[in-house]
């Protein structure tokens, strides 16, 4: 108990130098004694040092001890005001050197009470304070405090004695958790009066020292450990080491520190496997990779015909490579090996690897391929959908007979779409999101999807099941725009050097051939391949090898005889030729005639002063091994090169055509006008007397003889008028 | 996308199809060397292509120290000899927003643009078609002027602010996570902060701010304006600009490699709200 009255004594002083709120400790200690005050006397005092703290938060005390041990480990760094308590080692004060020598015995009694409940690792007086919890701990931390208030500047002196009566390594642990509260309490209250100062205001430091306390206290994802944890194992151990300048081998120290810290392995229950999707995507294209392997040796014809289908996608690469453009090298070889997978589950004869289509969500590789003779897969599907409808309006028509008129509006007839093997269906589109992922088969083009798809301008979003909502409505979802967009860039853009096709002898056969341009041809087996500086400098030895898609939607003309109205009204396409005809006579269509095929794109039309394609040399240095560019500008990603013999077309975009203004969407069709006011609309007056009198009169005088039938006709009209 | 590393970095972008030659890739990094050398640069960027009707315009740019300084620009037609572009303005911006179409490829081209300007000779106000000439180099400063400021990127975290106020490259920079590589809110535009200053208090309040000094791209006009995909099965993030066609950034996460390059016809995509 002298102890507790010369701490009184020191306490008051320092109180004094703090400026604390007398009213304020006087309240709070009394709410204080009965957590603190049975420990020992010196809590009443201590009470208010606490006190503003816990009236701004009842939990205030672990709160405070949550915040300050971090001012100790910031503290020098960060440079807060409090001074830390490694300081008073290096130069203690003359006032706690003289209370060391009470604070001796004292402070061995407070330790042995605290012994029973540091039971508990390290952790847990660290973690505690944001825990809340626990008032035993709580109350002993508090005390431990409380009594270190006092002696702060002391408390790193004091190890000397406390070494002394404690000499197992346990107890020199226990000892270090202590001192760590201890640090964390006394540090508290140098952090007093300031937090008292600036209670009005938001306590921003604390916010900021906590957030850096949590910060610290983040466990590495690697060792388990840290930061906090380990500064202060490492100043545990330079204060119990005591070396000379410790400053220069703090690294040293941190890492014996770090070595000998050891974790036991803990057993969880089930070991999770992350599934990112890297792995599933590596997964699914391994099986990219295996094929090669797996496939027997019992297939040689299947292997012989696959090579013939699979085009070298590396070699044009290569080439396209040089001309600036493509994929990475090993996405192009992914998706080689995806055509090889397509081109071994497919009957097919010919594929060929189309080009990239942006999307906002995932892009679509495209592969265009021909099937082999018979074996196009089922091919009836939905086309039956707008016929029907036609069918289903004139069984109607024919059903009712009221004298009611019915809609004299029929919708503008259908275009069938083309054969799957000519036109715009002439080749088979697949895609895929990814190489390795399965490949789509994408549904035959529509003259209508192409049609309405001119008119509209959207992004694609990787799913092909998407709708597509636009103003005039799209017939389909995105599948159905991505098939139509594939055929207008086809045939705007696939083209090759003058000569390497021309039109086979055999071609009579094809049962759609109109007599304005044959609609299929062949390789030229005599093509002498033509000098690149000539594909450069002159467009006319480029010519398009697909066929025209028509304003009507289709490549071969379609002659809707019955009623084509004016379904070429909605033909004011942008597209390279303007069609002027129009067919007057409602049974007659005058035909729609593109550019036949194998055109040169000289003839090409431009847009507003921009030339429809761009060509240069890949080289300008070795111009003598360079070869041909060619870039369109009407569809930019569209690109063709050639080295004279060999050439390959590429698209890579969003698929979307260029157009120097910018997008207007499509006037309103016009509105229907109500009948003209003719001589079947309008009603002529109600019959007036005097025309009654005057018909009358003159049916007497033609009629005399018959009075009685006039006396009942005037009877009649009487009773009408009655009525 | 970052001169030194211009081989890694066309890789990582050529997702978009956006590559570069053999040789122009040789020249570039050969020439970018001597231009960072002579114009004496802490950093080279290179910047992009527009491709014009003729020839493609190369565009690098040298950064200071401070990487929010004022960047140089240089464009070039061969790759090798490289010409300093003026600073972009104001004025320049509204002056060649009257130019449509296509690129020529020839600085010198002359667009000719006839206005109607109202005279005052006395009392009467006559209408006089005046033709402007405008030349295509400064069209070109113009709208590279314009995309750095709409769609050039950093990921969040690249870039730092030292407390004397200069943007650094953060050394530390490890990449974003997985998690923070899908959001649009971990990247920033390459400029000035322009809305920073706009934001609520509490907006601010969970902000860093040695690393949130720039605007975000969260909040871009239109919304939508962004397309970000993960390719190559999460080991790449790609984000597409909308707006201006052609700009792809590329960030590989938990890496430091990232870097964005244009592209394209240098033509603003005004049809956005109808395409999306």
């Amino acid at each position: 108990m002298e102890d507790s009255t010369t701490l009184k004594q020191e306490k008051e002083n320092q109180e004094l130098e703090e400026a604390g709120q007398p009213w304020e400790e006087m309240v709070t200690a009394s709410s204080q004694d009965p957590e603190s005050g049975l420990s020992e006397p010196p809590e009443v005092e201590q009470g208010p040092e606490a006190g503003p703290q816990t009236r701004s938060s009842p939990p205030g005390i672990p709160q405070s001890g949550a915040s300050t041990p971090v001012d100790d480990l910031t503290g020098p760094g960060a440079s807060t005001p409090p001074s830390p308590p490694q300081e008073p080692s290096s130069s203690p004060s003359p006032l706690a050197l003289a209370r060391q020598d009470f604070m001796a015995p004292w402070q061995s009694n407070k330790t042995t009470s605290v012994i029973s409940e540091a039971g508990t690792p390290p952790s847990d007086h660290l973690e505690q304070p944001s825990d809340k919890g626990e008032s035993t701990s709580h109350q002993t931390c508090q005390s431990e405090g409380n009594t270190f208030q006092l002696s702060q500047q002391t408390k790193c002196h004091l190890y000397g004695p406390r070494d002394v009566s404690y000499n197992n390594s346990k107890e020199k642990e226990l000892r270090f958790d202590i001192s760590q509260e201890k640090d964390s309490n006394s540090n508290y209250d140098l952090d007093q009066p300031e937090s008292g100062a600036s209670e009005m205001a938001p306590n921003m430091l604390e916010i900021a020292i906590q957030n850096a306390k949590a910060y610290l206290l983040k466990a590495s994802s690697k060792s388990g450990l840290n930061l906090y944890d380990h500064l202060s194992e490492m100043l545990t151990k330079v204060l119990d080491m005591r070396p000379e300048n410790p400053v220069d081998i703090i690294e040293n120290i941190s890492q014996d520190v770090k070595m000998a810290h050891f974790s036991k392995k803990l057993d969880t229950l089930q070991n999770e496997n992350e599934m990112l999707p890297t792995y599933e995507t590596a997964e699914k294209q391994k099986a990219l990779f295996l094929q090669g392997n797996l496939e027997g040796t019992d297939q040689e014809l299947e292997d012989e015909i696959t090579e013939h289908a699979l085009p070298n996608v590396m070699e044009s690469a290569f080439y396209f490579e040089q001309a600036g453009v493509g994929l990475g090298t090993d996405e192009t070889y992914r998706i080689f090996l995806a055509l090889k997978q397509l081109t071994d589950t497919h009957p097919i004869q010919k594929c060929r690897f189309w080009g990239k289509i942006l999307g906002l969500e995932m892009n679509y590789i495209v592969a265009e391929v021909e099937f082999r003779e018979g074996e196009d897969e089922e091919e009836v599907e939905e086309e039956d959908v707008p016929e029907e409808r036609d069918n289903g309006g004139s069984e109607a028509d024919e059903a009712d007979e009221d004298e009611l008129p019915r809609s004299f509006y029929k919708a503008p007839q259908a275009i069938p779409k083309e054969e799957s093997r000519t036109g715009a269906n002439k080749y088979v589109y697949f895609v895929c999101n990814e190489p390795g992922r399965t490949w789509v088969k994408l549904p035959a083009v529509t003259p209508a999807q192409i049609v309405i798809a001119r008119k509209i301008k959207k992004f694609f979003t990787g799913r092909l099941d998407t709708p597509i909502v636009s103003y005039p409505p799209f017939p389909g979802n995105e599948s159905n725009y991505l098939r139509a967009q594939i055929a207008r860039i086809s045939a705007g853009t696939h083209v090759s050097p003058l000569g390497f096709y021309h039109f086979g002898e055999e071609e009579g056969e094809e049962e759609e051939e109109i007599e304005g341009g044959r609609d299929s041809f062949e390789e030229n087996p005599d093509f002498e391949g033509i000098q690149v500086t000539d594909l450069v400098e002159s467009l006319s030895n480029w010519v398009h090898h697909v066929q025209h898609i028509l304003p009507q939607g289709r490549c071969n003309w379609f002659n809707p005889i019955q009623k084509s109205e004016e379904e070429e009204e909605e033909e004011e396409e942008e597209d390279e030729e303007k069609e002027d005809e129009k067919g007057e006579e409602p049974d007659y269509a005058e035909q729609e005639v593109g550019p036949p095929l194998l055109t040169p794109i000289s003839e090409d039309l431009e847009i507003q002063n921009t030339p429809p394609w761009t060509t240069r040399l890949s080289s300008n240095l070795i111009p003598q091994y360079a070869i041909a560019v060619l870039r369109s500008n009407l569809w930019p990603g569209a690109y063709a090169f050639s080295n004279g013999k060999k050439f390959e077309n590429f698209y890579i975009g969003w698929g979307h055509k260029y157009s120097p203004d910018s997008y207007t969407p499509p006037v309103p069709p016009p509105a229907y006008q109500e009948y003209p006011s003719g001589p079947e609309i309008t009603e002529m007056d109600d019959p007036s007397v005097e025309e009654e009198q005057a018909f009358r009169a003159a049916q007497e005088a033609t009629v005399n003889p018959t009075e009685e039938n006039e006396e009942t006709e005037e009877d009649e009209d009487e009773e009408d008028d009655y009525d | 996308m970052d001169a030194e590393s211009l081989l890694l970095s066309l890789e990582l972008a050529s997702g978009s199809g956006q590559g570069l030659s053999p040789d122009r890739r040789a020249t570039l990094l050969t020439s970018l060397t001597l231009v960072k050398r002579d114009y004496r640069f802490d950093r080279v960027l290179f910047w992009g292509r527009i491709l014009g009707l003729v020839a493609d315009y190369y565009i690098a740019q040298g950064l200071s120290e401070d990487q929010l300084a004022p960047r140089k620009t240089l464009y070039s037609l061969n790759c090798m000899e490289w010409s300093l572009l003026p600073p972009a303005t104001e004025e320049m911006a509204t002056q060649t927003s009257v130019v449509k179409g296509r690129f020529m490829g020839d600085p010198s081209h002359e667009y000719e643009h006839t206005e109607v300007q109202k005279v005052n000779e006395g009392e009467k106000v006559f209408e006089e078609e005046v033709v402007v000439q405008i030349k295509e180099e400064t069209r070109l400063v113009s709208v590279i002027d314009q995309i750095d400021k709409a769609v050039a990127i950093v990921p969040r975290g690249a870039l730092f602010k030292t407390p004397f106020g200069s943007i650094n490259v953060n050394r530390t920079f490890e990449g974003l996570s997985l998690s923070e590589a899908k959001k649009l809110s971990s990247y920033f535009h390459f400029k000035e902060p322009v809305e920073l200053k706009n934001k609520t208090l509490l907006e601010k309040a969970d902000m860093d701010p040695s690393l949130d000094f720039m605007d975000s791209l969260e909040h871009d006009i239109p919304k939508g304006s962004w397309s970000i995909q993960m390719e190559r099965g999460n080991a790449l993030v790609v984000l597409r600009s909308l707006l201006w066609p052609g700009l792809t950034f590329y960030h590989a996460p938990r890496t430091k490699n990232y870097g964005y390059i244009y592209v394209g016809t240098g033509e603003k995509n005004t049809d956005l709200p109808f395409m999306l």
